[in-house]
């Protein structure tokens, strides 16, 4: 399956993940970091993927200015 | 894996509350933990005026997106740092968002307003990019939402943010940050405006999963001066402990509120003054702000 990864932006092919708990571990990935996308709908991690699928994974860390309201400095 | 509310399709699965939901269990646990932020924390109440400080990332504008399904009143105030390409799809992303739900955004260019972007008063002031953004931020959206009459200013803050925030001020003993990290800070100065995280009681994986589920156009592109800040690296390692132990940063996170509430440490207490320069309050002689722009104005 294609499988589109972010970033930076970027695409590879994984072979033999049948299911999206498989696949994130195929990828050294944890569920916890990023969501998994098909065809703009969220899948968890027992569904079942095909050869075929193009697969999005999305992280869900963004860095940001975690200190914007620390101080009023 | 079926929905524990109701039984449909589940999209999500919600390891630290035991459960899986459907898109419209999404959209109602979503909803119905910031209420519950916003009610705990007394952040604001029908009919105040409420400024929403948007990045175009997905916190930021689920959180606006959520104010207004609850029936807030809003307008956004976006900040244009001037870092090239990030910058200019962050501020489409906004202003399309307010577009196409007809609501108000303020944009506040540094290059047209401070004379310089985030990049530029980095390098006149030896400050890091964040450092500099931090400062701009702050000022701006106190000075914004002051002067034009607003209540209150919420941020995008999510529970990843606020433990991988306190995770790194403990591992520094930052005490005088720990006491200032609260879900809602009130006004301590004629010129401070109250600020509140609805998004606290949130995970990160959550809101983007309602972003996505919402079709909430945000920007995924990542601000490139963040790349391999403290903050990704604290927010990792905040992971791979949850997955050990599901819940793990909603406790360590929560068990911090309860013991701040418990010895009070509000930090109601810090001495807050007006800048000897422009007014605004600041716990120095002269504000960050100022000292930075001063920089900006010698610059040859």
């Amino acid at each position: 399956m294609r499988v589109v990864l972010q970033h930076p932006r970027r695409e590879t092919e994984v072979r033999g993940a049948k299911t999206v708990g498989q696949l994130l571990k195929k990828l050294d990935l944890l569920p916890e970091a990023v969501l998994v996308i098909r065809r703009d709908e969220l899948m968890t991690e027992d569904e079942a993927l095909g050869e075929d699928d193009t697969i999005e994974i999305r992280p869900v860390i963004s860095g940001g200015d975690l200190d914007a309201l620390s101080a009023v400095r | 894996m079926r929905c524990r509310r109701c039984g449909d399709k589940a999209v999500l699965k919600i390891p630290r509350h035991n459960t899986a939901v459907c898109v419209a269990c999404l959209n109602h646990y979503v909803l119905e933990q910031v209420k519950r932020a916003i009610h705990d924390h007394k952040m604001f109440d029908p009919g105040d005026r409420i400024l929403v400080a948007v990045s175009g990332g997905k916190d930021s504008l689920s959180l606006w997106d959520v104010l207004m399904r609850l029936g807030y009143e809003t307008a956004g105030l976006h900040i244009q740092q001037g870092i090239g390409h990030y910058s200019e799809e962050s501020h489409r992303k906004t202003a399309a968002f307010a577009r196409s739900r007809a609501v108000e955004l303020i944009v506040h260019s540094l290059q047209e307003e401070e004379g310089a972007g985030v990049l530029e008063l980095a390098e006149l002031t030896n400050r890091s990019a964040c450092s500099a953004c931090g400062v701009m931020k702050r000022y701006n959206f106190n000075r914004i939402a002051h002067d034009r009459g607003f209540d209150v200013l919420a941020t995008g803050h999510n529970l990843d943010d606020e433990a991988s925030r306190l995770l790194g001020n403990i591992l520094r003993w930052q005490e005088d940050y720990l006491a200032k990290q609260a879900p809602a800070l009130s006004a301590t100065h004629e010129k401070l405006v109250k600020k509140v995280k609805p998004l606290y009681r949130l995970a990160e994986r959550e809101i983007t999963a309602y972003a996505v589920v919402n079709s909430i156009d945000y920007v995924i592109e990542e601000c490139p001066m963040s790349v391999g800040s403290k903050m990704l690296v604290n927010k990792e390692v905040l992971n791979r402990l949850e997955a050990d132990a599901p819940g793990t940063k909603h406790a360590f996170y929560f068990g911090f509120l309860e013991r701040q509430k418990a010895e009070d440490l509000s930090g109601a207490d810090e001495k807050i003054q007006s800048c000897a320069r422009c007014g605004q309050p600041t716990t120095a002689a002269v504000c960050s702000y100022c000292r930075i722009l001063e920089k900006v104005k010698t610059a040859p």
